[in-house]
């Protein structure tokens, strides 16, 4: 490396830094002099952040900064803009009745867009985000309803819930026929395998369906009715069809028979708002499988 | 133990390092000057100041190809926003419109929607190849013609000028250290008004492209246009004066990537603007140079009058041969021509030229120009395929369209009666200025029913939606397929919509899934 102090170019005549790679040297360029100041501003501006914003971590906080910034507070005022954007769309479908809501396009769309967010942040651990339920937690898309399917139904199911404790709550369960001692578990046996032979399933040889029919007669029909098509009323399922909410085997219906079930669904009302339950119970409606 | 090692290691390594750049040489310095200690180096500052370029006024071809192109280039900023265009009833009548808050891009005949901003992706390709082209063709065509730096800067170099006078006039009024006289001061004072003027209304403008541009100028004059109008108008107001008025040549030299980008891009052929040195050298007076060529000795045309280093608007002597800073606006041909003119001399000892023609000259031997050739072919074929590309799929790009997403949880829902339903979330876009009504079909499973959420179907199985305008409309779509027709696998679904008074429809095709 030659000394830089005293190492002309020859060609343009310009000093160089006396930095070389393979023959060719570096020019001692200086910056322009609006550039040189531009760039101490710019350490000068950040330090004004440094005063001005939240900066420097202390032990169990930080400096606030004497603007008083918070990007908490920032969300707060965005929200607090939202809810007004959305006041008057949300008391639209608060005023209107759920039916009139499905039939607007406009509010169909609002309602569905709340209902899934809504659904999401608090039917989806029980339901599935996608409503597809669970064994003991019904599935929303398909057309099998315990407590009724229409848009009211369903609006009331989410209002009060089912064996939720709340006042108006849909009642009535499974009882629990084995261990009650209501039943024998060979009459248990049977009355499964008849049950299975409703809805056109497969039974077990060696059973009586006669007696399984006697027995259900008995002791079923009071809820699920005479040929086992069931009680919206009571929340007992139809036994015919192709849909089970904890499942069709034998030994899933031994276990239903003598333990009883009774799923509690939460009352919303209280909860949320009515337009949101309104939102949601046109979201869940919408799915395919409403009434 | 290794990673302490390590540790010293790279410690005594930059310990050394800093030493060898700093501390060394100024240790060993037996006088050290304050001033070189805060420079860095003892061979000049850290920084300089820019020195002012001071372009005398020039006429000739060049000079007046600028003064066309900055006209016309003015215009079309200024004026196209009130340009109309016919939309029909409801739609913006802006020819040229960026509606940001309903996402809508307005050209004339065209209307992009956001998905359809891949558009720009190839105005992007074509402008960026048309760029190469220029400068394998002619050099920095668009630097020194186009480009809105050099055209603003262009406007107020001639406002400066028509004020404070030209070249000599603005030199001895900035040298003057006389106190100012009112003559002087409203001298100034003029000129940074027409500046702010000029500045104000390129702001103005670039505004208008963002809304409806009468309304807007209307709003605007009466202040109640909305706030971020106003400052975007500063905004464009303060960087148009800023950079036109002040760093003028900066720009292109310190800011812009351009100039060193070019010169990776140009080749031999390319024609810049060059002086001929062939022709040239060497420099003599013009007295000396007749005497010499009567004893008939070979002398350069060159007669070192500075004309081309006096005109050139950043400040460079061409005759030093290509430079970074040099933007290629060809005024310094015209200084050139009106001196070779004037002592009987062939013009274009400055012209458009390559290095190649140079040294064939020298050999005696006729240049040659290549504008045709491998490169500039490619260029002007990209440019081609990309544009027909574009020019393409705009004509035929559809105005009615539908989109088709399956749901993902679940797939398929089982119901009572053992039928199988599938779930479709449908986005139906209608890209032209008239409502449509739409007839919805789905063919997939033998004897399945299709219902859209929230529609009365009129016709069975076949669904009317309306669409408004211009906007896209999302429905639940649930298709039902009977127990006995039940696909044992994933079979395809054609969904076929159809505008029931025109006739123009649109399909696409999902999914049906069994449990």
């Amino acid at each position: 490396m030659t000394d830089h102090h005293s190492d002309i170019d020859s060609l343009s005549g310009k000093s160089t830094t006396g930095h070389e790679w393979d023959g060719i040297k570096e020019l001692n360029t200086p910056l322009p002099r609006w550039w040189v100041i531009t760039f101490y501003l710019t350490i000068f501006w950040a330090i004004g952040y440094w005063i001005v914003y939240p900066a420097w971590p202390l032990i169990s906080s930080n400096t606030t900064g004497v603007f008083g910034y918070s990007s908490r507070a920032d969300v707060a005022v965005e929200l607090a803009n939202l809810e007004k954007i959305r006041g008057d769309k949300m008391v639209a479908l608060g005023a209107a009745s759920l039916a009139d809501i499905e039939k607007d396009p406009a509010l169909l769309a609002l309602a569905r867009a709340k209902g899934k967010t809504v659904f999401g942040d608090n039917c989806a651990p029980c339901h599935g985000s996608g409503a597809a339920g669970a064994k003991g937690y019904p599935n929303l898309n398909d057309d099998d309803w315990l407590w009724g399917g229409t848009l009211d139904q369903i609006m009331q199911t989410i209002q009060f819930g089912a064996r939720s404790g709340h006042a108006k709550t849909h009642e009535g369960q499974m009882l629990a026929f084995g261990k009650e001692g209501v039943l024998k578990p060979d009459e248990i046996v049977t009355v499964a395998n008849y049950v299975r032979a409703l809805s056109g399933l497969s039974t077990r040889t060696g059973y009586d369906l006669a007696r399984g029919q006697k027995i259900f007669a008995e002791n079923c029909v009071a809820c699920h009715g005479d040929g086992g098509k069931g009680n919206q009323e009571l929340g007992a399922p139809d036994l015919t069809d192709k849909i089970w909410l904890y499942g069709s085997d034998e030994a899933t219906l031994i276990e239903t028979i003598s333990q009883g079930r009774a799923g509690v669904m939460p009352a919303w009302e209280g909860r949320l708002d009515l337009a949101t339950i309104k939102a949601m119970a046109v979201y869940v409606h919408s799915l395919g499988g409403g009434k | 133990m290794c990673l302490r090692l390590r540790w010293i290691n790279w410690r005594d390594d930059v310990r050394s390092r800093f030493n060898r750049t700093s501390r060394k040489p100024l240790a060993m310095n037996k006088t050290v000057n304050p001033k070189d200690v805060i420079s860095g180096n003892d061979n000049g500052p850290l920084y300089a100041a820019r020195k002012k370029v001071y372009p005398q006024s020039v006429s000739g071809t060049f000079r007046r190809i600028r003064w066309g192109l900055m006209a016309f280039c003015l215009s079309v900023y200024y004026f196209l926003p009130f340009v109309r265009w016919n939309r029909g009833l409801g739609a913006p009548s802006q020819a040229v419109l960026i509606d940001l808050p309903n996402s809508r891009f307005y050209f004339f005949f065209i209307e992009l929607w956001p998905q359809e901003v891949y558009y720009f992706t190839g105005l992007l390709i074509v402008a960026a190849v048309a760029l190469f082209l220029m400068n394998s063709i002619g050099g920095r065509i668009w630097c020194g013609y186009l480009c809105p730096q050099t055209v603003w800067t262009d406007l107020f170099y001639a406002v400066e000028r028509l004020i404070e006078g030209d070249r000599r006039e603005r030199m001895k009024k900035d040298a003057s250290t006389d106190p100012m006289k009112l003559e002087r001061i409203s001298e100034i004072v003029l000129k940074h008004s027409i500046w702010l003027l000029i500045a104000w209304w390129t702001g103005g403008a670039w505004v208008l492209y963002f809304n409806d541009a009468p309304t807007l100028v209307k709003e605007l004059v009466t202040f109640q246009g909305p706030m971020i109008a106003y400052i975007w108008i500063g905004i464009l107001t303060a960087t148009t004066y800023l950079l036109a008025g002040y760093m003028r040549e900066q720009v292109c030299t310190y800011m812009c990537p351009w100039p060193r980008i070019q010169a990776a891009l140009t080749d031999e052929w390319a024609l810049n603007v060059t002086y001929r040195y062939d022709r040239g050298e060497k420099r003599t007076s013009v007295k000396k140079a007749a005497e010499l060529r009567a004893l008939g000795q070979q002398v350069g045309d060159c007669v070192d009058c500075y004309q081309c280093v006096a005109v050139c608007p950043t400040g460079i002597d061409i005759r030093k041969g290509p430079q970074m800073e040099c933007i290629q606006c060809g005024l310094c041909i015209d200084a050139c021509d009106n001196v070779m003119s004037k002592i009987g001399r062939p013009k274009r000892l400055i012209g458009y030229d390559n290095d190649i023609n140079i040294h064939r000259r020298q050999e005696g031997k006729a240049p040659i120009y290549r504008i045709v050739r491998a490169r500039t072919i490619v260029y002007g074929a990209i440019i081609a395929v990309v544009g027909g590309f574009m020019i393409y799929t705009l004509a035929t790009r559809r105005l009615l369209d539908i989109n088709v997403l399956h749901d993902r949880n679940p797939v398929a829902v089982k119901l009572s009666d053992g039928s199988i339903r599938n779930a479709y979330t449908v986005r139906l876009l209608n890209k032209s200025g008239y409502d449509r009504v739409i007839a919805t079909d789905a063919n997939g499973p033998v004897n399945a029913t299709v219902h859209v959420v929230g529609v009365d179907s009129v016709t069975p199985d076949r669904p009317m939606i309306v669409i408004p305008r211009d906007t896209t409309s999302e429905l639940r779509l649930l298709v039902t397929a009977p127990a006995e027709n039940n696909p044992e696998r994933s079979i395809p679904v054609h969904f076929h919509v159809m505008d029931i008074g025109l006739g123009v429809a649109a399909s696409t095709t999902d999914n049906f899934v069994s449990p």
